[in-house]
């Protein structure tokens, strides 16, 4: 991989040492995945994914239940290792470097890819505490800092409005959708490069579910997104890439459009058309 | 999207706060899980402490007494000058309490169970087992003053020749001081008993009773059977009531209407008085410590292995 | 197709209404006579406790008063008090609050959060299952040996903490554990998914939300080995003494002690003390119990 040495000293631009080949038109790689294979125990669930990732874009994971989609988002900041029998080959590159590597620490890795999760998980703290939490727990203690995270995370989440006279209520007085904007706004707060969402709408009603969609095209612009969702209108809404998955294996990544108006795979076409799934 | 210090980042706060906590976080997140091992390990520790001291004073005991005579004699005279220590005679006393106690806990205990797994609604439940709660969590001591002031005058009224100390009436209430265990224990097992499977059986037109009888008590065998042994190890080891109201009389007869002493009334009475370090009844003492420690310690393994291998998979 | 069996052919045969119908009625009173019997049982309990409560109130209450709390243990029974005891026990109490919370929480969070499915984990779980069927007058021979002798402490405050703290231990370890899984799983991914390590997710996230179960579980056990005498009188409690406690390697009283030396007097006025003990304790213990039952019930209802 060629640096490219002429950058330097121009602007202080990036100083990432690893960035992957600029080609003319080609957007930044969030995460590539190479051969990435995964079991629980004797059951394979995920089969030689290879995936590119760009940054500042949202990218779908679609597929049937029990397809992969699910472990393999949790496999992005390393959740998955939470079950116990899990066992994992194959590299996934996060910034160029591996996130299995031995000295990679998994606190870091979190730090930089925030999660959303499919039932809203506020923790049975203030308003104020929940968006707090993760600066806080990364060593951030002065007030008036944390006054100005909250607000803007709040802002970012579009839900300031609507929480910014009850900051010291508890977070299981709001509503379902609320709750989970507040989770979001509690990943903005640590400001990360990715944020991951497995199904974040799966639990809420339409119009929750459409604040959300509107949230995460608002916040493509500072943030990558990687959204895991089984309702395939949102994924053709929300996103611009989509890979689909079947049986642990990506079966076709493309760009959004291409994948819902023209398949290249006859499964991936069945699919989408709803004869499965 | 509004923003309105765009001058503050906190993704570099954060780096900045890494590389300067590093070392705090990093401590604990090394440290803690050793020392909260630690705290786990007090529990073997404990056991292991138990088993060295009895152990080795049992040890001290047989230097000076036969394991012959403790293990095969029925007479137990530790503060006569001829000294006699057959534990059968301390033993008899215990059993006799156990006994008594169980046949007093046992029926009331499961009564209770079943009543409140079985009949009770919702609201007669959260009045009853306060109740048992409460019950539950008499001090022995009370319980002791009970039997001797209370239930003991009665039972002389009653039984001509009943002695003021006798295995009766401590056997009675250790008895009552069980039943909130054997209730409790067996209302979990039995609650557990699925629902459809009472149904099952209700919509083929068997009665509450029946349901109870033929259906859930047999489905419940396991959590009963333990409840029932974990009651007679408390039994056993139950010290004060048989101090306070059984007296100090080892004798190797099973007649509930004189006075006995049990193994734990024995330790205590030892404990209470004079014995100097060193004396025969010092060690003695741990010598029915480690027989009590056995014989509670069998009963709660077996209990444990009865839940544990019949767990009922529903 | 015919059946096989030509008794059967008549289903009229088969089942005898009249007798069928005497037969139902039968079970159904059966059924009505032994609800009863059951219900006797906890009819039984409710009948003993508050036998207890009379036995125990119409010979001590007249003997309450402040001068019982305020004076020390005398041979005439009018001036007599138990003062002293009552220190001891609040003494203990003090002791042995820090001392299970401390070992019984941090057991309780190692073998909830970090403990691996191994030999050792299930091993250590076994343990505490079978210490919490220990006799209390084991714990006191291992309190006398290993305490009072072997570390000196004598017949001490701390020697008689130590010992109830170890009893009360497996108890303190069941609740905690219980209350720690009660903790939903979702909040602990929340917290590691924005980086919070292991201990900070235990610290900040999981114990807060199980310390209400804690509480009660601490409170339950503690109000229990305040309670307990056995253990007491193998560590050697005195049984009279004529000062209060200076600190924890003072020799002591407590409550229960002076409760069983009045008990084991033969004149009447000493068991009217001993009923009057026996109020004071149990007074403190339905305190506990009380703020135990409010806490649990404060915060189930939240969730």
């Amino acid at each position: 991989m060629m640096k490219q040495k002429e950058l330097k000293g121009d602007h202080e631009v990036n100083t990432t040492t690893t960035q992957p080949n600029e080609t003319v038109m080609q957007k930044e790689s969030a995460y590539v995945v190479n051969n990435l294979n995964l079991w629980y125990g004797d059951d394979q669930a995920l089969i030689d994914v290879n995936l590119d990732i760009k940054k500042n874009e949202v990218t779908a994971i679609i597929g049937p239940s029990g397809c992969g989609k699910s472990t393999f988002i949790k496999t992005l900041n390393r959740m998955v290792e939470l079950v116990p029998s899990v066992r994992t080959n194959g590299e996934i590159l996060y910034h160029g470097r591996n996130i299995f590597d031995r000295d990679y620490k998994v606190e870091d890795l979190r730090t930089s890819v925030g999660m959303v999760f499919q039932q809203p998980n506020p923790f049975p703290k203030s308003v104020y505490d929940n968006v707090a939490y993760g600066p806080r727990t990364h060593g951030i203690k002065n007030k008036k800092v944390l006054d100005e995270i909250v607000e803007r995370s709040l802002r970012g989440a579009a839900i300031w409005d609507e929480v910014k006279d009850r900051l010291n209520e508890n977070a299981y007085g709001l509503s379902g959708g609320q709750q989970q904007r507040l989770c979001i706004a509690r990943t903005l707060a640590i400001e990360p490069d990715v944020i991951l969402m497995d199904e974040p709408t799966s639990a809420l009603d339409p119009i929750s579910t459409l604040k959300v969609e509107e949230l995460v095209q608002e916040l493509k612009e500072q943030y990558s997104i990687i959204i895991v969702t089984h309702n395939m209108q949102q994924a053709a809404r929300v996103s611009d890439k989509t890979a689909f998955f079947l049986n642990g294996e990506v079966v076709e990544f493309d760009a959004t459009d291409k994948i819902f108006s023209n398949p290249t795979d006859k499964r991936t076409e069945d699919y989408i058309s709803g004869r499965f799934g | 999207m509004n923003q309105p210090n765009k001058g503050l980042s906190i993704r570099e706060m954060i780096e900045a706060n890494k590389k300067k906590k590093y070392s705090t976080t990093n401590v604990f997140d090394k440290v803690m899980p050793f020392l909260l091992f630690l705290s786990a390990f007090v529990s073997v520790v404990t056991t292991v402490g138990i088993a060295f001291t009895l152990g080795f004073e049992l040890f001290k005991f047989f230097e000076r007494v036969p394991v012959a005579e403790f293990l095969g004699s029925t007479e137990w005279y530790p503060l006569s000058a001829d000294q006699r220590f057959g534990v059968w005679a301390l033993v008899m006393g215990t059993l006799q309490i156990t006994v008594i106690a169980m046949i007093v806990a046992v029926p009331l205990g499961l009564a209770s169970a079943i009543y409140l797994s079985e009949y009770a609604s919702e609201r007669a439940r959260t009045i009853l087992k306060p109740i048992l709660e409460v019950l539950a969590g008499v001090p022995t001591i009370v319980f002791g003053f009970f039997a001797l002031s209370f239930v003991t005058p009665i039972l002389q009224a009653l039984i001509p020749g009943l002695q003021i100390y006798n295995a009766l009436s401590p056997g009675i209430v250790v008895g009552i001081m069980i039943i909130p265990m054997i209730a409790s224990i067996s209302e979990d097992s039995m609650s557990a008993v699925p629902k459809k499977i009472r149904d099952g059986a209700l919509g083929l037109g068997a009665t509450r009773l029946e349901v109870a009888i033929k259906v859930v008590m047999p489905a419940a065998l396991s959590g009963i059977i333990a409840s029932i042994v974990l009651g007679m190890s408390r039994a056993i080891g139950e010290t004060m009531i048989v101090t306070i109201a059984g007296g100090s009389q080892p004798n190797f007869e099973f007649n509930p209407l004189n006075a006995i002493q049990t193994m734990t009334a024995y330790i205590v009475q030892i404990a209470k008085g004079d014995a100097g370090y060193g004396t025969i009844e010092y060690y003695s003492i741990y010598a029915v410590g480690a027989l009590l420690f056995i014989f509670t310690l069998v009963m709660n393994l077996f209990a444990n292995w009865v839940t544990r291998r019949f767990r009922e998979e529903y | 197709m015919a059946l096989p069996n030509s008794e059967f052919k008549n289903t009229k045969n088969l089942m005898d209404r009249a007798s069928v119908s005497q037969r139902i009625k039968r079970r159904l009173q059966l059924n009505e006579i032994f609800k009863y019997v059951f219900l006797a049982g906890l009819v039984f309990a409710l009948l003993v406790l508050s036998t207890l409560i009379y036995d125990v109130v119409s010979k001590g209450g007249g003997w309450v008063n402040l001068d019982f709390i305020r004076n020390f243990p005398s041979r005439r029974p009018e001036q007599a008090g138990l003062y002293p005891a009552l220190i001891g026990s609040l003494w203990l109490m003090m002791l042995i609050v820090p001392m299970v919370f401390i070992v019984g929480v941090g057991a309780a969070i190692y073998l909830e959060e970090y403990a691996p499915k191994n030999r050792i984990t299930s091993f250590i779980e076994v343990n505490i299952s079978n210490l919490a069927g220990v006799p209390s007058i084991v714990f006191g021979l291992l309190g006398l040996t290993i305490f009072v002798r072997i570390m000196e402490l004598g017949n001490s405050i701390m020697a008689g903490a130590l010992t109830l703290g170890l009893m009360s231990l497996p108890i303190v370890i069941v609740a905690s554990q219980e209350a720690l899984r009660s903790v939903k799983m979702e909040l602990r991914h929340a917290s590691l998914a924005l980086g919070a390590s292991k201990w900070q997710t235990t610290f900040n996230v999981v114990l807060p939300s199980a310390i209400p179960g804690i509480i009660t579980g601490i409170i339950l056990a503690v109000s229990r080995a305040i309670g307990e005498t056995a253990p007491l009188i193998m560590v050697g409690a005195a049984t009279f003494i004529s000062t209060t406690p200076s600190n924890v390697f003072s020799d002591f009283t407590a409550l229960p002690i002076q409760i069983y030396n009045w008990t084991s007097r033969p004149q009447a006025e000493f068991q009217n003390l001993a009923a009057a003990g026996i109020i004071v304790l149990m007074t403190m213990l339905i305190i506990m119990n009380s703020a135990a039952i409010y806490i649990r019930n404060k915060y189930t209802n939240r969730h």
